[in-house]
């Protein structure tokens, strides 16, 4: 499993890239292995804005439909083009993947983000709780 | 990509052919445009299918022999009693002075379903311990809904509106918390405890004047009686709210133990699990729901009451949550549940309780030695299996010993629920299945286990014997085909 | 002995003994002693099977359906093809559960596949669910699926002109939610058109209309497709199937979603149920779709196969998120709608819709020429259509009954806003001319 260092994670399994004013956002390794062959996203329009840890996006496989938060507030700038054809490549490069990017003012939500370290004990924990 | 002879009508359509001759009209017919608008009318031709009669029959007919019934075979899916489906029942629901009756018609020509709709919702309430109710409701998840807005006009009368919270155990089906939030509620999760059962420190937490209350079933989808029931009822009573019954697990009980008597306001049953009614493949079913005294005065109308002279449909109900369906229910269920409970009676039905919980007893104690009882202690009607030691060992699934059991003719049981289980095998026998039956089972399940060890691509491979192999599903979801396209034609 | 139960006294012995039990009362040992029951049901002893029929048999009798029926407003009589009956006496099909092991259920799920084909032909649109529990329901489920699919909504306008159990069970479904409904009025009969789009604003996700509507008249809807859409909303379309034999489709008028139910195509009245819902939409409104949907894939040798799709939409998965808490679909019901539309085919439905209009306009003629009854409004119907008699419906009906007839649905009783006078006609093909020449005879009498 696997968990890149120069991410931040959410509790509920989002990874979080920040490119300046810019929040990349995908699911993690763990998140799709739980969720098996990934079939469709749900993704949002640019332009939309969205609340802080507002459900902006859904991950359906065939057995769940994972909802995606945005951990902060602002505008989709873009949505990743590949996901509409290949929803597979979530399972693929999970973290290459990412599903949208969304343009933020107030970066606070970010705070309340894992590193990699803390995410990896909380996956650890949810694992055990099965 | 074969077809292996198996077309769709679509695709057997030949034009000109017709396979239904309509009377002539007898009456002039005058020119459309006379009539109607052109605008009016349709551009587009459907494209219906155009075959013949026998086309029909021999499609339809080539159809069920791919399809499995209880009619066929054993049925043990937990938590859906796929018990037999009397023929007396078909039979009497032919009647065409039950089939013609127009649901406008003036009530003093439609006594005899009235009469049958009272007298059933009065034997359904005795046999759950409950004040009157409803037969409105189509299916067992509509049932939930209509409890809920039970609860929400309930608490809403008595000024209670910040009861906002559902709690519902962790074992639940899907629809208890999808009903719950679609009539407005938040729905809370309670814990089971080691034993299976709710757990009171879990249920505890919740106790405070926001709690509207809890939806249960009982025994509980691991076949458990929650033997705290009392216990429960009276701690959600004493802070207000109330409990709501899934009666999906009647069948355990039934003639028994009656949900009202242990303390429940509102319990809904589905006809086509307990009362015998066919599950057609996905329904129509019937979900009646019984209530306590408390919420009479809440219930959908139309209501079916007697008076001195008859029955009647009563709407005069200022307090009622309103109309749920467009008439009165699935009358057509509805016949066929009487019958059954005609024939049943008093004694009958509470021997199906009793044969019930010994069939799924018996095999409990006879398959536990070949596969992990997560639970292993006296059950009711239904039972859990785990093939998670399978799937660690040898890494076989339940998935892929449910599809094995499809090879042997059999249809597996209720599997990956509940959630709560992992690699989850609910089993549930029925009363009105024999020892030989069962004991058949057994082996099947036995042999599969040691397949599972010696073999275990027999599994993964399997089903090799149905009409197709198994299907990918990641396909269906990624490329939705839901209907069959004209240009596909070759 | 008791009915369906095959244990003998032996064989429940040999259980006990296996399951490690003395006696069958042990089996309740975990039960509370005082809620096991010490007294039997007040209901009567068990019966055989041919008193069971004796006694439904008196019951039936308590039914009256000789009189030859006018009445419509949701549930028709209709022909129904021999070829129905027969396919669902097959228990291969009514004996199955629901078929989520798909590789020994390919008949239902091939059958509800063609059922989804079917109605999508029907309606002129290109996605449509296994069916719901009927046509008022639907109605719900296509609102809920609007207010899912439009951002930031929470407005449904929807006609006056819906069928009244339809816009009853509109607002008990959404009494509880954050949704705000509201009424469009009707313009003589038919939807006000100029109403409904003055009404159209931000936040409203969809609207809904009927047609043939509660009072069996055609709403025109040319042009209302584009300005709802102007609008960012969903037009939603309620109509009688077998009126779409030859009216145009909610597809061709612009609909995103199409409802209604299917009873007339293939079941009896059955005093309301069971019907069955449909639900069409277009592509794009899929994956939003409430309950059932039977997909086509492939088996792992390339075969094609039948299987239920998209269940991750549904309560079992998404459980509280679930856009809608619906489980079953009406399966046995569906297929007799199915089984139906075989039977008929594209020309066979053609031809059952023109007798339905032929047969209510010669009615609708012979007694607004020959009698003092009155057209309630002046607009175009299909198969049923409302009049205004010279006295109250209700002082007609039973005279009426005793020519032999059920004369026709009293609207005052459905909707107290309508004349007490207003009769609601349906005829369809299944009505001879015989019996309409009687009609109006027994009408002329009725009213003199």
């Amino acid at each position: 499993m696997e968990i890149p260092k120069d991410l931040k994670y959410a509790k509920t399994h989002e990874w979080v890239r920040v490119e300046g004013d810019v929040a990349y956002i995908g699911i993690s390794d763990y998140a799709q292995e739980e969720l098996g062959d990934i079939v469709y996203v749900e993704m949002p329009a640019a332009g939309d804005s969205y609340q802080k840890n507002e459900e902006a996006a859904t991950v359906e496989s065939v057995k769940a439909a994972s909802a995606i938060y945005t951990p902060v507030a602002g505008t989709i700038k873009e949505i990743n083009p590949e996901l509409e054809n290949a929803p597979e490549s979530i399972n693929q490069k999970p973290y290459q993947a990412f599903i949208f990017a969304i343009q933020f003012s107030d970066a606070s939500g970010l705070d309340e983000l894992l590193d990699a370290e803390s995410y990896q004990k909380h996956v650890e924990q949810e694992k055990a709780g099965h | 990509m074969s077809e292996k002879n198996n077309p769709l009508i679509f695709e057997l359509s030949k034009p000109g052919r017709r396979g239904y001759r309509l009377p002539d009209l007898d009456v002039p017919a005058g020119e459309l445009s006379s009539l109607l608008d052109p605008g009016l009318l349709r551009e587009r031709e459907p494209k219906l299918p155009e075959v013949s009669e026998i086309d029909v029959i021999r499609h339809y007919t080539a159809l069920s022999r791919r399809n499995y019934g209880v009619d066929l075979g054993f049925y043990p899916l937990g938590s859906c009693t796929m018990k037999y489906n009397p023929k007396i029942n078909e039979q009497v629901a032919a009647f065409e002075a039950f089939q013609q009756l127009h649901p406008l018609q003036p009530e003093s020509c439609a006594q005899g379903t009235l009469a049958l709709m009272h007298e059933l919702l009065r034997q359904l309430s005795e046999v759950t311990g409950m004040s009157w109710g409803t037969l409105q409701p189509f299916a067992g998840a509509h049932g939930e809904f209509t409890g809920m807005k039970l609860f929400k006009a309930c608490f809403q009368k008595r000024g209670e509106s910040g009861r906002t919270k559902v709690l519902v155990p962790d074992s639940a089906h899907g629809t208890n918390p999808a009903s719950a939030h679609l009539a407005g509620f938040e729905v809370v999760e309670v814990h089971s405890d080691s034993r299976g059962l709710v757990s009171l420190e879990s249920l505890k937490e919740h106790l405070d004047e926001t709690l509207a209350g809890i939806m249960m079933t009982n025994p509980n989808t691991l076949g458990l009686f929650e033997e705290d029931i009392l216990e429960i009822s009276r701690a959600i009573h004493d802070v207000g709210g109330l409990l709501y019954y899934d009666g999906a697990n009647l069948n355990a009980i039934v003639g028994k133990v009656r949900p009202g008597d242990m303390g429940f306001d509102v319990v809904h049953l589905n006809l086509h699990k307990t009362f015998s009614t066919p599950h057609g493949g996905g329904g129509p079913g019937c979900g009646p729901v019984l209530v306590s005294e408390t919420l009479l005065p809440f219930l959908p109308v139309p209501d079916v009451v007697k008076r001195g002279d008859g029955y009647h449909l009563e709407n005069n109900r200022p307090d009622s949550i309103g109309r749920l369906s467009g008439f009165y229910g699935n009358v057509a269920v509805m016949v066929r549940a009487y019958a059954y409970l005609l024939a049943m009676g008093r004694d009958g039905l509470a021997r199906v309780g009793e044969l019930a919980v010994l069939n799924a007893n018996y095999l409990k104690e006879r398959l536990k030695d070949s596969y992990e009882l997560p639970y292993d202690r006296l059950c009711k009607h239904e039972f859990v299996l785990s093939a998670r030691g399978l799937k660690e060992k040898l890494g076989v699934t339940a998935l892929d010993v449910a599809k094995r059991l499809l090879d042997f003719g059999i249809h597996p049981p209720t599997v990956y629920f509940p959630l709560i289980v992992q690699e989850a095998l609910m089993i549930e026998p029925t009363e009105t299945e024999s020892l030989e039956v069962l004991d058949r089972f057994v082996q099947v399940m036995k042999t599969i286990a040691r397949e599972a060890a010696e073999s275990p691509e027999t599994l993964k491979q399997a089903p090799t014997s149905t009409p197709v192999r198994r299907i990918d599903e990641v396909l269906a979801a990624r490329k939705p085909i839901v209907r069959w396209h004209p240009e596909e034609q070759s | 002995m008791i009915a369906y139960l095959p244990h003998t006294e032996e064989d429940i012995k040999t259980m006990l003994v296996a399951a490690g039990i003395n006696d069958i009362e042990q089996l309740f040992a975990d039960i509370p002693r005082e809620l096991v029951l010490s007294k039997p049901l007040e209901i009567p002893e068990g019966l055989s099977e041919f008193e069971v029929y004796r006694r439904m048999q008196a019951l039936a009798a308590g039914n009256r359906v000789e009189p030859v029926s006018f009445l419509g407003c949701g549930s028709y009589q209709h022909i129904i093809p021999s070829a129905v009956a027969h396919v669902l006496s097959r228990s291969e099909f009514s004996t199955s559960y629901t078929p989520y092991q798909a590789e020994m259920s390919q008949g239902i799920l091939q059958g509800i596949f063609e059922f989804q084909t079917m109605i999508c032909e029907l309606t002129g649109m290109e996605v449509a669910n296994a069916s719901l529990y009927d046509g008022h329901t639907a109605a719900s489920e296509a609102a809920v699926l609007a207010l899912n699919s439009v951002r930031h909504s929470d407005t449904i306008l929807y006609s006056s002109t819906l069928h009244p159990f339809t816009r009853q069970v509109l607002k008990t479904h959404f009494s509880n939610l954050p949704v705000h409904l509201e009424e469009v009025p009707a313009d003589n009969g038919t939807t006000d058109l100029e109403q409904l789009v003055e009404r159209l604003r931000p936040g409203v996700a969809g609207v809904v209309l009927q047609s043939p509507n509660n009072l069996g008249y055609i709403e025109d809807l040319s042009g209302l497709a584009d300005r709802v859409h102007e609008n960012g909303s969903l037009l939603i379309v309620s109509a009688n199937p077998l009126s779409l034999g030859l009216l145009k489709s909610p597809g061709e008028w612009g609909a995103d979603i199409a409802v209604g139910d299917t009873q007339p195509l293939g079941l009896p009245s059955y005093f309301g149920g069971p019907s069955v819902g449909y639900i069409t939409a277009t592509e794009k409104l899929l994956r939003k779709m409430p309950g059932r949907i039977a997909g086509q894939s492939l088996d792992r040798e390339g075969t094609r196969a039948f299987l239920l799709t998209l269940q991750a939409r549904e309560q079992h998965i998404k459980r509280e998120r679930a856009t809608s808490n619906i489980c079953s679909n009406q399966a046995l019901a569906a297929l007799a709608t199915t089984v139906y539309l075989a039977s008929l085919g594209r020309r066979g439905i053609r031809e059952v819709a023109e007798q339905n209009l032929h047969k209510a306009h010669y009615l609708h003629g012979r007694l607004l020429k020959e009698t003092p009854v009155l057209a309630l409004h002046n607009r175009q119907f299909f198969n049923e259509f409302p009049v205004v008699l010279p006295k109250k419906v209700a002082e007609v009906l039973s005279g009426m009954e005793e020519s032999g007839f059920f004369a026709g649905v009293e609207l005052h009783c459905l909707d107290p806003l309508m004349p007490e006078e207003a009769l609601l006609i349906a005829v369809t093909e299944r009505r001879t001319r015989e019996e309409m020449d009687r009609y109006v005879e027994a009408m002329k009498e009725a009213l003199s």
